[in-house]
């Protein structure tokens, strides 16, 4: 016996109806998922608020140097930075929200921000 | 002096639900078993027994014998009253009134493939919502809800399929009786 005449009709409906609801429920509960805005930070204090759409380039000046940020659509990274164990630049590209570089030696950070502000962990 | 003497009658019924909750308990140790990729995913295979029970004997017997899984599969397996417990209550009472409900679909169109769905559905909710009330009370809970939703699917599809299989098989004439 095979399994196929154990689906009846209404079953292959709510099954489409169930796919479509967790194929729908991605962008809701992934919005986060959707980084918008970069923050670069200069000792703390915001440098610069960058929404993530366009290619742009931001030289921060800190203690040790020149922080060179990339930003680009969906996107951004340190480039390149004056501090000696080069943590951040290795860190590469960040995507999600939460996501932040920070290049300590030279007082700079990135920080990618979403719509609804994340948590990058959470301990009781 | 006489003895004062406690007479539990058993009956028939008192023997199906405990043969039923022992068979649902043994699979929720099956489930155990498996290697999980993630907390909360599961395939749930003591809903099968839930499922076959609410269709040949009806919801309340279908109650008693998830009461009584939740309850022993718990103390077997170590978690009576630890969080996973009412975990695994709470998602056990939604399916179940789920169930209540969905079982008055049309027959003809709705098998328990859809009801198994919609009680998998209805079992990760109510735990996404109780982990989010109580356990983790962050909106971080809620970031794997399609992930859950997407195995909810699945699992419930397969356990649904393997309870049709079992109710398209001639019903048993009587469980064994002690």
């Amino acid at each position: 016996m095979s399994w196929l005449p154990l689906i009846r009709p209404g079953d292959w409906l709510i099954m489409l109806l169930s796919a479509a609801a967790v194929g729908a429920s991605i962008p809701v509960f992934w919005q986060g998922g959707l980084a918008d805005r970069a923050i670069i930070r200069q000792e703390g204090k915001v440098f610069a608020e960058v929404d993530l759409k366009a290619r742009k380039q931001f030289e921060v000046a800190g203690p040790l140097g020149t922080t060179l940020i990339a930003v680009e659509p969906g996107r951004a990274r340190v480039v390149s930075d004056p501090s000696p164990r080069q943590y951040c630049v290795k860190q590469g590209w960040l995507m999600r929200p939460g996501e932040i570089a920070i290049c300590a030696p030279n007082r700079v950070s990135v920080q990618i921000a979403g719509r609804t502000k994340v948590y990058d962990s959470i301990s009781y | 002096m006489t003895r004062s003497v406690i007479e539990l009658t058993v009956t028939a019924e008192d023997r199906r639900v405990a043969w039923l909750a022992t068979a649902a308990v043994g699979l929720s140790l099956v489930d155990a078993a498996i290697p999980s990729p993630l907390p909360g995913v599961k395939p749930g295979l003591a809903n099968i027994v839930t499922l076959v029970v609410l269709a040949r004997y009806g919801w309340g017997t279908a109650v008693w014998v998830s009461a009584l899984r939740v309850l022993a599969g718990s103390l077997l397996l170590g978690f009576f009253l630890a969080p996973g417990f009412f975990l695994s209550l709470t998602g056990t009472t939604l399916s179940l009134l789920t169930l209540g409900l969905a079982r008055h679909l049309p027959k003809r169109w709705f098998g328990p493939v859809s009801l198994s769905i919609l009680a998998a559905f209805a079992h990760i909710g109510g735990q996404l919502l109780l982990a989010r009330v109580w356990l983790i009370p962050h909106d971080g809970v809620f970031l794997l809800t399609p992930v859950f939703a997407a195995a909810a699917l699945v699992f419930g599809t397969i356990n649904g399929l393997i309870a049709a299989k079992l109710l398209a098989e001639p019903a048993p004439s009587e469980v064994p009786n002690a």
